[in-house]
């Protein structure tokens, strides 16, 4: 659904609203191209046209919500978000006042177009595979447009379109002896795909080499961008958001009753402004150019929805409750001279299936996965076999934190559960004097 | 389905011209009610309705998926999967001639005693208020919530050779949390059904018990403020049901779907240890661990007829006397592997392609009661209620939390341990079963929200087991 018919069709759907009703129109879209390869060969392909509409219908101080798929088609959507609107006037009957409704009331528009017409997702799998001959290469390239729009009775008018693509993608040798690469953007560039190549057949020339078994200990250690974004992960899972502070369910619990803090060289913030999601909510707030959550390693502001906003009495500055553009300030260590910097220890070039072992303690546990490397003396000497990791970031961010590179890492992320994600991240690798590994 | 079937009717007017096509039609209908901290959150009714064609043509295959059901949309998403195919067929793992047909003419609905309309909205909050003011029993209950969640799926596949499976499900899910806090130190405590999903009616109100377990919810959070950490520690293990489902689920399920072992997810999910040699020699388990495939159990959450395929569901035993016998895999990775498997094909919706999932794996009982079980252990822990899980790409290395445990010692349970954990390998863990519960112990159970698949896809998944004890296993408690 094009701009122009999404504000025409919720204009007509609000014709049909009665006295004091206000509705709030939600739209997601997305019409992409799929394609699952294994082997160097396409696995499974496809394509998903998918559009739907979330319907917010607020009387007085009541509220209620629904969603819906949508053809496309005027007519039929009409008639389909009709049956909806008159579903959710029923449930309003029903439902008491809500103390912690909360919507725009400032009328604001927006209007945001990001990337043009890429390059077809069957030329473009093509060029992969012709490119890759040789590798068993195993991924999923995902590709297209994604819309976003908002309309209001009140007068909301946001609209954000992208074109883009992702190719999430890596290298086997055998078994679990893996390069893990993405490509991910809005523009395709031949040259981007085989540089990734390259690096990715010299990972695995070093792959080639007898793997080591770590006994579990303490072991110094990089953590490459791609690693570090799992961490962050954990973090955005509950460490950031307002209602998890209120209720004490954060992982930084410490860190904001003053017991804890990360290093002083850690400051991350929410950055809206860099993104490539909506620059707008649900509710109609504009979200503000950049939110600053850790400052120098103290806690600095929660990310606060609307509804959180309204109870918690705090100005509304995100759409939920986890970071969309999450950046880590860069440091001062080269990342020529990583190596060189680690000396003997861990090169770790992915971490996988993080979870909580003590969130009071912000203790995190995790896989080594791809491209993780044992270093000697400033070189690679060999792969390493898959090691669980279970430590606390206020050590790993915090006291053990020996440097972080003066080059950052934009990693698009290539989720796709809910649609194609626009979140994405910005991250420097992080040089540690120890992590420790358990199994 | 009325409506299902009469789009498909529309779509045979115009079947395209290939070798085989299919087309599944899905209509999800969902409603949660939520009451937390005595106020009503916002609703969320949800309807979902598109289609998915998948057309193989000329040896290769490809599917289209849209939201537009009218004739032109079905169309577009026609041409849109020919092309994908002709790409396959230049491009593809394989010829997409072993793409499994279909002839399958069946239906399903799930068992529901009380449907979800029987009992107004009115009503609902009213007990999820009632179920709010028994969880806040004490100001260190700082986050309490109560919710119903409603999800009917209805599915219909119509295939080029005339099969047509039609299935309805339909679930009632409950659930309840309190969250206690003193200090540093905050505990969470889940249950009222939050992690024993069925498919079935209100009637789910009633089994899991929604009003008891309210307060000894809130009671254990509470306990577990002052309660000592679990130790650090090589002891005997006993696993309640509600953390089996996610120890099946992760070392024993995903390490048997036969697309990890063909490597289609090397890149996400990940591999398996199990490789396509151990099947019918390779000991996975002690003499104890008997498991199933099996979709027929009334009320499991992944039990059906067929699947996305429409290739008849039935049982089938995966491990049987610790003997790994068949994976977990459909007709076309069967075909790709030269391996048995399973009718278990499944898509999360309408907009995601079939691949190999989970369906009902369970844990079949042996013998004795939970109180027999613990008598057995001379020093040990028991874990209750999944609350952190991970585990390594191949499935071996694990590490499971759980929201409590009890130490046992001589036989007898004694006093909370907090925020216990374990670790082990899957290859290694399932060999020190030593105690699986009776029939009486089984608890059917499952988990809404095992992910996998790129594009990924979120589905059901059911797992029944007895409580178990596993000997000398490595256990940890909380902090730095």
């Amino acid at each position: 659904m094009n701009q122009d018919a999404f504000f025409a069709l919720t204009e007509r759907l609000q014709t049909g609203l009665t006295g004091a009703e206000i509705l709030f129109c939600h739209l997601d879209g997305e019409a992409s191209d799929f394609a699952r390869i294994n082997r160097n060969r396409i696995r499974q392909a496809g394509h998903v046209r998918s559009v739907s509409m979330e319907l917010t219908l607020i009387a007085g101080t009541r509220q209620v919500a629904g969603r819906c798929t949508l053809s496309g088609d005027a007519r039929p959507d009409l008639a389909r978000l009709r049956w909806l609107l008159a579903r959710l006037r029923e449930r309003l009957a029903d439902v008491p006042d809500d103390p912690y409704l909360n919507y725009a009331t400032e009328i604001s528009a927006s209007q945001r177009q990001i990337g043009e017409q890429a390059l077809p997702a069957e030329v473009a799998v093509d060029e992969l595979i012709t490119a890759a001959n040789g590798l068993d290469l195993v991924g999923i390239w995902a590709s297209g447009e994604i819309t976003e729009g908002l309309a209001s009775s009140l007068g909301h008018s946001h609209w954000h379109q992208s074109l883009s693509f992702n190719l999430d993608w890596s290298g086997y040798l055998e078994a679990d002896k893996a390069v893990k690469a993405r490509l991910g953007g809005f523009y395709w560039d031949a040259d981007a795909l085989h540089h990734a190549l390259n690096a990715m057949r010299e990972g695995l020339r070093i792959m080639a080499r007898p793997a080591r078994t770590l006994e579990p200990g303490r072991y110094r250690a990089y953590l490459a961008p791609a690693a570090v974004n799992e961490l962050t992960d954990m973090l955005a899972w509950g460490g950031f958001d307002l209602r998890s502070h209120r209720t004490q369910q954060t992982p930084l619990l410490l860190m904001t009753q003053g017991e804890r803090s990360f290093d002083p060289r850690i400051t991350i913030r929410e950055e809206h402004v860099r993104g490539l999601a909506a620059g707008f909510t649900a509710e109609g707030f504009v979200k503000p150019d950049a939110v600053t959550l850790i400052e120098q390693g103290r806690f600095g502001q929660c990310l606060v929805d609307a509804r959180s906003g309204k109870e918690y009495g705090q100005m509304v500055n995100a759409a939920g409750d986890a970071p969309e553009a999450l950046a880590l300030d860069a440091g001062e260590l080269p990342r020529a001279k990583v190596l060189a910097q680690l000396g003997t220890g861990l090169y770790i070039g992915n971490l996988w299936y993080c979870n909580w072992s003590d969130p009071n303690d912000c203790r995190v546990t995790g896989m080594t996965r791809f491209g993780t490397y044992w270093v000697e003396g400033g070189e690679i000497v060999s792969p390493v076999k898959v090691m669980r990791f279970d430590d606390s970031l206020y050590h790993l961010l915090g006291d053990r934190l020996e440097g972080l590179t003066s080059e950052r890492e934009l990693i698009l992320s290539a989720q796709t559960y809910d649609g194609r994600s626009t979140d994405s991240v910005l991250l420097p690798g992080l040089l540690v004097s120890a992590i420790n590994l358990v199994l | 389905m009325e409506q299902l079937v009469e789009l498909a009717e529309r779509f045979l007017s115009e079947a395209p011209a290939c070798d085989d096509w299919s087309l599944r039609l899905v209509e999800e209908d969902s409603d949660h009610l939520e009451v937390r901290q005595g106020v009503v959150e916002p609703g969320a009714l949800v309807v979902s309705l598109g289609a998915m064609v998948t057309v193989v043509k000329g040896g290769g295959i490809g599917y289209g998926a849209t939201s537009d059901l009218s004739l032109a949309g079905l169309r577009a998403a026609a041409e849109r999967a020919a092309q994908w195919a002709r790409v396959h067929a230049r491009l593809g793992l394989f010829d997409a001639g072993i793409y499994p047909r279909t002839t399958t003419r069946m239906d399903y609905h799930s068992p529901v005693l009380e449907p979800w309309g029987g009992m107004s909205v009115t009503s609902k909050l009213a007990l999820l208020h009632e179920l709010n003011q028994a969880l806040a029993i004490d100001p260190r209950i700082v986050d309490w919530s109560a919710w119903l969640t409603q999800r009917r799926v209805a599915q219909l596949l119509v295939t080029s050779d005339g099969g047509r499976v039609s299935q309805i499900f339909d679930s009632v899910h409950p659930g309840l949390l309190a969250v206690a806090n003193a200090g540093n130190q905050t505990q969470h405590r889940h249950g009222g059904g939050s992690d024993w999903p069925q498919q079935g009616g209100l009637e789910r109100l009633a089994a899991v018990h929604l009003q008891d377990d309210a307060r000894r919810l809130a009671e254990e959070a509470l306990a577990l403020l002052d309660a000592p950490d679990c130790p650090d520690d090589t002891r005997d293990l006993i696993l309640l049901p509600s953390q089996m489902a996610l120890q099946i689920h992760e070392s024993i399920g995903h390490p048997l779907e036969l697309d990890r072992i063909l490597g289609d997810e090397r890149n996400y999910a990940g591999t398996s240890f199990v490789t396509p040699g151990m099947f019918g020699r390779y000991r996975y388990g002690s003499e104890l661990l008997d498991v199933t495939f099996d979709p027929t159990i009334p009320g499991e959450l992944a039990s059906m007829v067929a699947d996305d395929l429409g290739i008849p569901a039935r049982r089938e035993y995966l491990i049987r006397r610790g003997i790994l016998e068949r994976p977990l895999g459909g007709p076309l990775s069967q075909a790709r592997a030269g391996l048995p498997g399973t009718a278990n094909t499944r898509a999360s919706s309408w907009d995601r392609p079939p691949i190999d999932r989970m369906g009902n794996i369970n844990l079949e009982p042996v013998e004795g009661s939970l109180a027999d079980l613990i008598a057995r252990v001379e020093r040990g822990i028991l874990m209750d209620t999944n609350r952190s899980w991970s585990i390594d790409d191949s499935r071996n290395k694990f590490q499971f939390g759980c929201e409590l445990g009890r130490l046992i010692e001589n036989g007898e349970l004694k006093g909370l341990v907090r925020n216990p954990g374990y670790r082990g390998i899957s290859a290694e863990f399932w060999r020190s079963l030593d105690g699986v519960g009776g029939p009486e112990t089984l608890e059917i159970r499952g988990v809404t929200n095992c992910g996998k698949g790129e594009p990924n896809q979120s589905v059901y998944v059911g797992h029944a087991s007895p409580p178990c004890l596993f000997r000398d296993v490595t256990v940890f408690g909380g902090g730095e």
